[in-house]
């Protein structure tokens, strides 16, 4: 397999325009006779759906949700990060191009993430129009905060809400072109397969998820907008819906699959709880900014703590150990996420952890003396020169509840414990997968005419995304780079006329897709979907989390590989094809986890050096941080399906080249 | 908080599918963490019941973090249960008491039909949303740049409040008259506090309401009960001023 | 709703004012004052507009619950709606029924024998003097005209057959039995009738207990439907609501409670003169 990037030439900030000024376009009186497919509806795929609506084409939209606003775009809650330098803290384009880049840990593409700084100001601008209500000062302007791997405050927000606003403004304008007839929107229907014809995307199978009719959807392009793959996990982050499938379908009909090994472990997660988990819930990275990052001291303070002879508010502060203060002095606790989150497990590894679940891992975030300083700085903007205490934490816990009162009322909900008063428990969990479907500068993948966004291709983070970088992609590639490339493609497809449903490929497609419904359904086995999934995750966190080696990574492949025979020999699928099935469904997803799992412990070992969330611990420097190996592994690591056995998928390499920023070992301190 | 365990009693709304008719059905189900959330109990149910070879209860959820507004569950004859301020997936298992009784039924409205067990069809909100829940703002890069416009503190603060809705439809259960007035006056609040949705406000308005009686939602009577259980506290103050872009939008 | 509904409060508020004249025992302040309700064209245009609310309230009222009752065809199981609302405002539609009938009851007692009833008596006082035994004359509307009760025959055949000067026309008209000609415009009786509504002997004390009953249905009515109403017609904000609130409670216990005090006083306490 040939990748071509298709890097435009010329100087970085040149290239999106000079770039844009050459595609060819599709004149209006055009669109209506063009088909496009979009599956998934979150930041990108809705972003996308409404542009290429209001331009005109014939659009359907795919949702397995029951409303195309359920994306799992809208749990993001921290922020959106623009180049805008409302701030004057000395932030521009290429100062948010640089921190992507070195963010991610020097493995994305310079070309990708320069044209993404570019166009994140657009973004800021075309949402402010849709009428998202952003956080804004006493001044009537927007205001921002500062997020992990940065030194500026370019972050917008909406509380802890920022990705619900974004995604019912995309969802708004979607909404409208749905209204005008633009757009026919398909909710409760899951993609289960691409159908090519010629080699070009033509169209997919989707099944109606509450009748289960298998439908074909022919189009001229299909765009694959369908989030990430963290749910490999088990336990994550992402909504319990949250599936590769679609992106997994198209690596199968030839859809090289990239980094499957980076995979984003986000610090602040409410830690396990108990073996009936189904999710972990986030903590917004934006707590960093006011909360400070502690483990005991002493280990006796710890095994107190969880043994509950202790409360952390009694830990003195010199027996309290900020160790991300301690260890990066110049970031602090806005250390990137995987630097905190390995330093986190670090300690607890270390025997400091501080929750009383199996493996004893929690670390605390506390906000004690924030609200100390934001009551007496509260007070003085009130006129109260000397005030008491109590009014310090009256006014200091009121500053606190404007700026992240959802999210401490929902830590509360959860964990039933008031984090005003005690400080939150947090955990590293399972977040964002950095990796996903290759795709070009143009953001199509290896299928011509397939295009994939968003979370669900590999390009703009590299090894490490940076906190409120992922809605600032889903809406570039929506809403900025999409409409343009899309229409490049479409441009020789004027002549080519409806594209008919009833062919050999569409029939084969479908048949495939009825064969593996009917061998579930008919399997007869003896546990549930769950079980295999919760072993696959089990695997997967343990072999292929945090901290990963070669053995590990070599058993995992065999175990998931062992696994996935026992789970199609094994599993029970309840009910029938022709209905609401949600075993069916979990099935389904879970088939295609298995394999890429397999697939991702693979990736992990092939790339021996430690990168951004990709973390082997034989590549590590003497303070324990990432040691990258830019000589050998300074690629993209893109897999070409070569049939049901995972083991024989081929490596193919994009060689990644840094021609205007120049790659240093990452320093945070 | 510890973790204990208790043993609970089920009555759940069991319906094949949109035509047929349904009844509850009682289920017994022990140890069950009172970690777990609400939901996470339900997945025990369904592991129970599919190694009894039954089949599991169809339930809508999804992100599991109440914001995404795909759960729903009428609670002890409650919307989202019996504690306020969050959604079924937010609500935990210490609320309730080892021994209890616990009745699960789907939302009840004419305007969401129950599609199987408690799962429910609620689009007509997104049909309420496509009649013009929107400012229409096409994608360009050329709009004029987001602090060109300064919008007051006040304003905007009330505008957010109001675009958090999630859209789950617990106003709907839980009013007495099916009456979808709070989600409605909260989609138009977001956009008739901010000078981007004034411009289209009139026809904002009347389209929104009309979709919505087309939908056969009822009317508010304003016992507040949508306030009370939404999961997100939108104020009854949305709806007062829907009632007023309505009656501006109608005589002018 | 909203709009007949807080027309309808100050309806209920100038009627209070009247009934509250019962307070002075005054037959005669009292009497004058549903004359004057009952005479000036003013009155009537707003009697007329209060009769259309009161329809228009009901009629909308009624199409209301039905459409509501229609937007949910299953009920629940278990609905456990008080922790969420108030019964007052989840029953507005049994209140107002009750109402209703009240109205229309209230009506035919006392309205309907104002307006149509030919028994309905007229305001005599009984002078004493030291020379003559007590004799009871009807007042007139024409100041210094008292005709003497014994004089005055129901109709002009009795007149004729009794050779009494006057007779009575139309209910209210004092006519000369010889020449046709009207002598003055009686007072009807209307504080009599009252009085003797609830002092009726056997029926007086259930009357009382209905009416009080009624008023408490109005309350739990106003009580809900007073703020409602001002949320109805968008007039809600955070500075006002809690003023419009508390005004709300406070008429919804005041009105009805001074209307069912009347009834009260007169079965209980008002000495019959």
């Amino acid at each position: 397999m040939k990748l071509d990037s298709k890097i435009p030439e010329g100087y970085i900030s040149d290239k999106w325009t000079n770039h844009k000024n050459h595609l060819k376009l599709v004149a209006p009186n055009n669109r209506p006779k063009i088909d496009i497919i979009v599956v998934g509806t979150g930041l990108a795929g809705a972003s996308a759906a409404a542009s290429f609506g209001e331009m005109g084409y014939n659009v359907k939209a795919f949702c397995f949700q029951d409303s195309p606003r359920r994306a799992h775009s809208i749990a993001a809650q921290g922020g959106i990060n623009a180049a805008k330098n409302y701030q004057n803290d000395g932030d521009s384009i290429y100062r948010l191009f640089y921190d992507t880049i070195k963010g991610g840990d020097y493995r994305a593409r310079e070309a990708n993430v320069h044209r993404l700084a570019e166009v994140s100001g657009n973004i800021i601008d075309q949402c402010v129009a849709q009428g998202v209500p952003f956080a804004r000062d006493y001044g009537g302007m927007l205001d921002n905060r500062s997020f992990g791997g940065t030194q500026v405050q370019r972050t917008f927000y909406a509380a802890g809400q920022t990705g619900q606003q974004l995604l019912l403004g995309a969802y708004s304008a979607l909404s409208r072109q749905i209204g005008q007839g633009n757009v026919q929107q398909f909710n409760r229907h899951e993609m289960l397969d691409i159908v090519k014809v010629d080699g070009k995307a033509r169209g997919i199978i989707a099944r109606n998820l509450i009748t289960g009719e298998i439908e074909r959807h022919s189009a001229h392009a299909v765009i694959i907008a369908s989030g990430g793959y963290g749910n490999v996990y088990f336990l994550s982050t992402n909504a319990m819906g949250s599936n590769v499938s679609a992106g997994w379908k198209i690596h199968k009909k030839g859809a090289a699959f990239a980094n499957p090994c980076y995979v984003q472990i986000h610090p602040t997660c409410i830690p396990v709880h108990g073996t009936n988990q189904s999710k972990l819930t986030l903590m917004s990275e934006s707590l960093r900014n006011s909360g400070r990052i502690w483990v005991p001291k002493k280990k006796e303070d710890a095994e107190a703590i969880r043994a509950g002879k202790l409360k952390p508010t009694q830990i003195a502060e010199e027996d309290r150990d900020y160790y991300l203060e301690r260890r990066y002095p110049a970031f602090g606790n806005l250390v990137p996420r995987d630097v905190a989150s390995r330093a986190a497990k670090e300690r607890c590894d270390a025997g400091y952890g501080i929750e009383a679940n199996d493996t004893n891992e929690g670390v605390y975030l506390d906000f004690a003396s924030e609200i100390i300083s934001k009551g007496k700085q509260a007070a003085l903007v009130a006129g109260d020169h000397n005030p008491s205490a109590e009014k310090i934490q009256e006014l200091g816990k009121k500053w606190i509840e404007e700026k992240y009162g959802n999210l401490f009322q929902m830590y509360e909900k959860i964990t039933a414990e008031n984090p005003y008063e005690v400080p939150m428990k947090i955990y590293p969990a399972v977040h964002y997968t950095m990796g996903g479907v290759w795709v070009d500068y143009n953001l199509q993948s290896t299928i011509p005419g397939c295009f994939v966004a968003g979370e669900a291709n590999f390009s703009d983070h590299g090894a490490n995304r940076l906190g409120a970088s992922a809605l600032m992609q889903g809406l570039a590639d929506g809403y900025f780079v999409l409409p343009y490339t899309v229409s490049d493609y479409l441009a020789d497809e004027i002549r080519t006329g409806k594209i008919s449903t009833q062919t050999a490929e569409f029939d084969e497609a479908e048949k495939s897709v009825r064969d593996q419904i009917d061998a579930f359904l008919n399997n007869n086995g003896s546990k549930s979907v769950d079980h295999f999934h919760k072993q696959l995750g089990h695997i997967m966190w343990n072999k292929v989390g945090m901290g990963r080696n070669a053995q590990g990574l070599a058993e995992a492949v065999k175990e998931i590989d062992a696994l996935r025979a026992e789970f199609h020999r094994d599993v029970y699928v309840p009910g029938k094809a022709d209905e609401l099935n949600t075993e069916l469904e979990k099935a389904l997803r879970v088939a295609d986890f298995m394999e890429l799992g397999q697939l991702m412990a693979m990736d992990a070992l092939q790339r021996n050096e430690s990168c951004g969330g990709h973390f082997r611990e034989e590549y590590q420097d003497s303070e324990g941080e990432t040691l990258r190996d830019d000589v050998n592994f300074k690629f993209v690591g893109a897999w070409e399906y070569q049939g049901p056995d995972i083991n024989k998928e081929i490596l193919n390499k994009e060689d990644l080249n840094y021609e205007f920023i120049k790659i240093a070992a990452r320093n945070y301190k | 908080m510890a973790t204990k365990y208790i043993n609970i009693n089920l009555k759940v709304w069991r319906q094949k599918d949109a035509k047929s008719k349904g009844q509850m059905e009682t289920y017994k189900l022990n140890q069950v963490s009172t970690d777990s959330s609400f939901l996470e109990m339900l997945d025990q149910l369904n592991e129970q019941l599919i190694n009894e070879r039954k089949e599991p209860v169809a339930f809508d959820h999804d992100c599991r973090e109440g914001i995404c507004g795909m759960c729903s569950l009428y609670i002890n004859g409650r919307a989202h249960g019996p504690d306020t301020l969050i959604t079924t997936c937010q609500l935990h298992m210490r609320t309730f008491k080892d021994g209890e009784t616990i009745y699960i039924e789907p939302w009840r409205s004419k305007a969401f039909p129950v599609i199987k067990d408690l799962v429910v069809d609620r689009s007509a909100f997104d049909r309420i949303q496509q009649a013009g829940g929107f400012v229409s703002v096409n994608t360009s890069g050329n709009t004029i740049d987001a602090n060109a416009t300064p919008i007051n503190k006040h304003d905007a603060d009330r505008s957010f409040e109001a675009a958090a809705c999630i859209g789950c439809g617990a106003c709907v259960a839980s009013c007495k008259n099916g009456s979808a007035m709070l989600f409605v006056g909260a989609k138009v609040s977001q956009y008739a506090l901010l000078p981007q949705g004034k411009i289209e406000a009139h026809d904002r308005v009347l389209a929104m309401v009309r979709q919505m009686d087309e939908e056969g939602f009822g009317n508010c009577t304003n016992t507040g009960a949508c306030e009370i259980e939404c999961p997100k506290g939108i104020s009854l103050e949305n709806i007062a001023r829907m009632n007023r872009e309505y009656l501006k939008a109608s005589f002018s | 709703m909203a709009l007949t509904g807080l027309f309808l409060c100050l309806f209920l508020v100038g009627h209070l004012i009247g009934n509250l004249q019962i307070l002075y025992a005054d037959p005669h302040q009292f009497n004058t004052y549903a004359l004057f309700m009952t005479s000036n064209p003013a009155i009537k245009a707003l009697s007329y507009l209060t009769y259309l609310s009161i329809l228009f309230h009901a009629f909308d009222g009624a199409l209301l619950t039905y459409r509501n009752v229609k937007a949910r065809p299953v009920g629940y199981v278990k609905n456990n709606a008080s922790a969420n609302s108030k019964i007052s405002s989840r029953n507005m539609g049994i209140l107002g029924t009750v109402i209703l009938i009240f109205i229309v009851t209230h009506m035919m007692s006392f309205w309907a024998v104002m307006h149509f009833d030919n028994k309905m008596p007229l305001e005599k006082i009984s002078v004493k003097s030291q020379m003559a035994p007590a004799k009871d004359y009807y007042l007139t509307q024409s100041p210094g005209e008292y005709i003497p009760v014994d004089q005055v025959a129901a109709d002009k055949k009795e007149a004729e057959a009794s050779r009494k000067a006057f007779y009575i026309k139309d209910r209210t008209e004092f006519i000369f039995t010889g020449a046709d000609v009207k002598k003055a415009d009686g007072y009807k009786d209307l504080f009599k009738v009252t009085v003797a509504f609830f002092k009726d002997p056997k029926y007086g004390l259930v009357y009382t207990i209905l009416y009080v009953i009624s008023m408490l249905v109005l309350g739990f009515h106003l009580y809900h439907g007073f703020a409602s109403a001002f949320q109805s017609l968008g007039l809600n904000h955070p500075k006002y609501n809690a003023a419009i609130k508390a005004f709300g409670i406070g008429f919804s216990i005041v009105v009805p409670f001074l209307f069912a005090v009347l009834p009260v006083y007169i079965h209980f306490f008002l000495k019959t003169i």
